[in-house]
């Protein structure tokens, strides 16, 4: 069999190393375009464990298939913002032309249509990820032309004829992505020169780097919020024989693509604060956990990182310093937005399915393989590299007392300019507002899903640590869409991400939207809003990590403060409705009978 | 070596370096429901039932280690409460049939039904289509009534280390994979104990579910947890 000769390859290619298992799988889908039962034996027997073991991987990623995906795989984004910008329309094209539905494969193997959580084009919207090549700003036209490629067994990245703007126009791109920067600011999008942190970091004690961050008062991006310089100082006072820089470059949250930007345009300047987070926690390696969703950028950044260790900013000697050895590997996730959350995305950059740590131990002192590991956020790596370049000082005049600097927004919905701001914290929801062009929205999802749904009367609220933390997704509804039809996307989104670990959050979500879905189709009583609360601060309290933690606030959130909308759309008359549907219920068995239900029969 | 004090709901306790809170306060006689955990494995946090509060904040006692003046809350209504909907939710999540089931009497998570007194699930029941695979050599695995606690992941191994089961897939979808051949090389020893690790009636051995008669079996008797502090002196 010639599979088996393939698979052999990979396996050589990657040592048969269990901690590459992820890499392996990949390989495997994409010379095969999925991971057949066979191919899962002969890993679990190279690799000497159980094929329940890879099996599990193989099963818990997007990225994988247990069928094959197609030769031609689509994965068309299916977040809200993507619906608002005609989505749905595009699907149906999909399916006319490719005459299969999603959720399945033609015949012949050829074209398999895949629905995806958000790939990080909210600003270009509708958009799909083809071969690894990504499609933004779908039409019709568009899908019949990519189609009509497809059965003429065309490369799909032959179809990019126009890139977008910067780097995307470099070889090692070549995207029809788009930038949209909207708004640069001081610390993230202004120019770099490399050298400029790093060069200075090596010529102070590592202590007095950490020392530095610390009083830069720079707060963890990813939008949790706890400060940098402690995180470092923490992970250097963990005794080991070696310490990793991690890199979360896995921003999945729907509506993000900010890091995207940051690694189109200013990779230099990531990788340059990883050199120096390197240097305060006397780290030797580090690693840039790259989500797929962004592999169309991997050449460009390993070209980055050659360019980096010519100029020794990186590598033996980095930054000059003799002695000093710092260097960078890319890892690749497979789909799972669980993996934003730290330790899993240890647990997958380790080869495993990306299902979250107990903690403690926490990543600094029990991380990577078991060292000592500091996971930072693209923003914060970059902000530390500037803060090292321009003092902690002159970064604290920005933004606010208690959140200093400036966030990347990723600003997208119904606006006129939507794209990557980078503004300083304190900035009101309004002002932003007026400056993408969404004025008469009704209301801001910040910082996604997990983050806060904010209506129209609160928009005198401030991005920051002590109002609204985001991460950094900015969605503007507009006053014509329905925010049920937000809310339920949303819960959609936990439900599919959930890793399924623990049982309020594998199970509660469920239980929320079908409680919700039972409002929405006008069932609901005043009871079951006080259910909805309750519930979902038993999902809350419950949940082993942030994923469960966070998933009901979109209907908690919006509970609180569009409590009119659902209160418009319980009946008050009575304190029960069935949900019980005779007509469905008996469905099946009429088919069979052919009997047919009469008027009668419902009384 | 070094103690560590602690109360759970105001009850002063000891504890020693590297126990967990639910390790802690079993040894001072004090009982948290818990029902993924079991003695002498890697405990999991899955069912997320033994979740106590400490200065407010919701924790697993199972996996968070005890530390020097915690005050622990344990019983508390709200707790307590949530508890019983985690319970809930494991029922209405699978199709579980009482009345028929092997394990009756013997279900940790029948026990702590009665133990919460639950008559109906707040929550619609899910009836999920499910399955049972018989082909484990001396097991079978009911699908029906895995509650994913992930003991037999955690502990069910074959004489080189490799596991026998594993969890497959994620989200609502997720379910434990059994490796069929290596699960049918077990002793007949090892199914047994696979089975009596399990809390409800999933993993089955073949030919013994009803050899001691309902009516006679460990809860029958005596309440889930009530064998807490009896030992302890």
């Amino acid at each position: 069999m010639p599979k088996q000769g393939i698979i052999k390859t990979i396996l050589a290619r990657h040592k048969k190393d269990k901690s590459r298992l992820i890499e392996i799988v990949r390989d495997v889908q994409s010379a095969l375009g999925w991971v057949p039962p066979a191919a899962v034996a002969e890993i679990a027997e190279a690799l000497n464990v159980s094929k329940v073991d890879v099996e599990g991987v193989a099963t818990f990623y997007h990225f994988f298939s247990g069928a094959p995906a197609g030769r031609y795989a689509v994965y068309l984004n299916d977040n809200f913002v993507a619906g608002m910008k005609g989505r749905a329309e595009i699907a149906a094209a999909f399916e006319k032309e490719a005459k299969c539905r999603f959720g399945e494969t033609t015949a012949d193997g050829l074209i398999g249509l895949h629905a995806t959580s958000c790939i990080g084009m909210n600003d270009q919207e509708p958009s799909a990820i083809i071969n690894g090549v990504v499609f933004t700003k779908l039409t019709k036209a568009k899908v019949k032309q990519i189609v009509a490629a497809m059965k003429a067994g065309r490369d799909m990245a032959r179809l990019v004829t126009t890139c977008g703007d910067g780097a995307n126009q470099s070889k090692l791109v070549r995207a029809m992505v788009t930038n949209n920067i909207r708004k640069k600011g001081p610390v993230i999008l202004a120019p770099f020169k490399p050298g400029e942190a790093i060069r200075r970091a090596v010529t102070w004690t590592p202590e007095d780097v950490i020392a530095e961050i610390k009083r830069s008062n720079l707060l963890g991006r990813g939008g949790a919020g706890f400060p940098t310089g402690l995180k470092w100082d923490f992970c250097v006072q963990s005794q080991a024989d070696r310490h990793y820089v991690v890199c979360n470059a896995d921003e999945g949250e729907p509506g993000t693509f900010k890091d995207r930007v940051i690694l189109t345009e200013q990779a230099h300047l990531l990788f340059e604060g990883m050199a120096v987070a390197g240097y305060a926690v006397g780290a030797k390696e580090g690693i840039l956990y790259l989500r797929a969703e962004y592999a169309y950028l991997k050449n460009h950044l390993e070209h980055v990182l050659e360019a980096l260790r010519k100029k020794a900013i990186i590598g033996r000697n980095a930054g000059g310093k003799k002695g000093f050895i710092f260097d960078i590997e890319i890892k690749m996730g497979a789909g799972a937005y669980i993996c934003g959350e730290e330790s899993a995305l240890l647990e997958s950059a380790e080869g495993k399915r990306g299902e979250p740590r107990d903690r403690p131990p926490f990543p600094v002192t029990y991380g990577y393989l078991g060292y000592p590991t500091t996971v930072n956020n693209i923003e914060t790596l970059c902000a530390a590299a500037r803060i090292l370049a321009k003092g902690a000082g002159w970064f604290k005049t920005l933004g606010t007392a208690k959140s200093a600097g400036t966030k990347l927004l990723s600003v997208s919905g119904d606006c006129r300019k939507p794209g990557v701001y980078e503004v300083e914290f304190g900035l009101s929801l309004q002002k932003l507002l007026e400056m993408v062009g969404g004025r008469d929205a009704q209301a801001v999802q910040v910082g996604g899903p997990s983050g806060t749904c904010v209506s129209r009367g609160q928009f005198e609220r401030r991005i920051g640590f002590e109002d609204l933390p985001t991460g950094g997704s900015i969605i503007v509804i507009g006053p014509h869409r329905d925010m049920f039809d937000v809310v339920h996307n949303f819960m959609d989104f936990f439900i599919e991400e959930s890793c399924g670990w623990c049982a309020p959050c594998r199970v509660g979500n469920s239980l929320l939207k079908r409680k919700l879905e039972k409002i929405m189709s006008g069932k609901g009583t005043i009871r079951d809003l006080s259910d909805l609360e309750s519930w979902g601060r038993i999902i809350k309290t419950m949940s082993r990590c942030g994923l469960g933690q966070t998933s009901p606030n979109p209907i908690l959130t919006t509970l609180q403060n569009f409590r009119h909308l659902y209160e418009s759309k319980v009946r008050h008359d009575t304190d029960f409705v069935t949900e019980f549907d005779l007509k469905a219920a008996v469905h099946a068995a009429s088919g069979v009978t052919g009997q047919k239900l009469t008027e009668a029969h419902h009384e | 070596m070094s103690k560590i004090k602690f109360t759970v709901d105001g009850k002063a306790c000891i504890g020693t370096p590297g126990q967990t809170i639910m390790e802690a306060a079993l040894a001072n006689g004090v009982y948290i429901p818990a029902l993924c955990r079991y003695e002498g494995l890697k405990p999991a946090g899955s069912c997320r039932i033994c979740t106590v509060r400490v200065g407010g904040r919701p924790m697993a006692a199972c996996t968070q280690p005890v530390s020097e003046g915690m005050a622990v809350e344990n019983m508390s209504q709200e707790l307590e409460d949530m508890r019983k909907a985690l319970v809930e939710m494991l029922f209405v999540e699978g199709n579980h049939m009482c009345p028929t089931c092997e394990k009756s009497g013997n279900c940790e998570l029948q026990a702590l039904a009665y133990r919460y007194q639950m008559l109906v699930p707040r929550f619609p029941y899910q009836f999920p289509a499910r399955s049972v695979e018989p082909t484990g050599g001396r097991l079978l695995f009911e699908y029906n009534r895995c509650i994913q606690c992930l003991r037999c992941v955690r502990s069910v191994k074959t004489k080189d280390g490799k596991a026998v089961f594993g969890p497959l897939g994620r989200s609502e979808k997720k379910k434990i994979g059994m490796d069929k051949e290596l699960a049918s090389k077990l002793s007949d020893k090892d199914a047994r104990e696979a089975m009596d690790r399990c809390p409800v009636g999933a993993l089955l051995k073949k030919e013994v579910g009803f050899v001691i008669p309902i009516g006679k079996r460990k809860f029958d008797k005596t309440p889930i947890g009530s064998d807490v502090g009896k030992t302890a002196s």
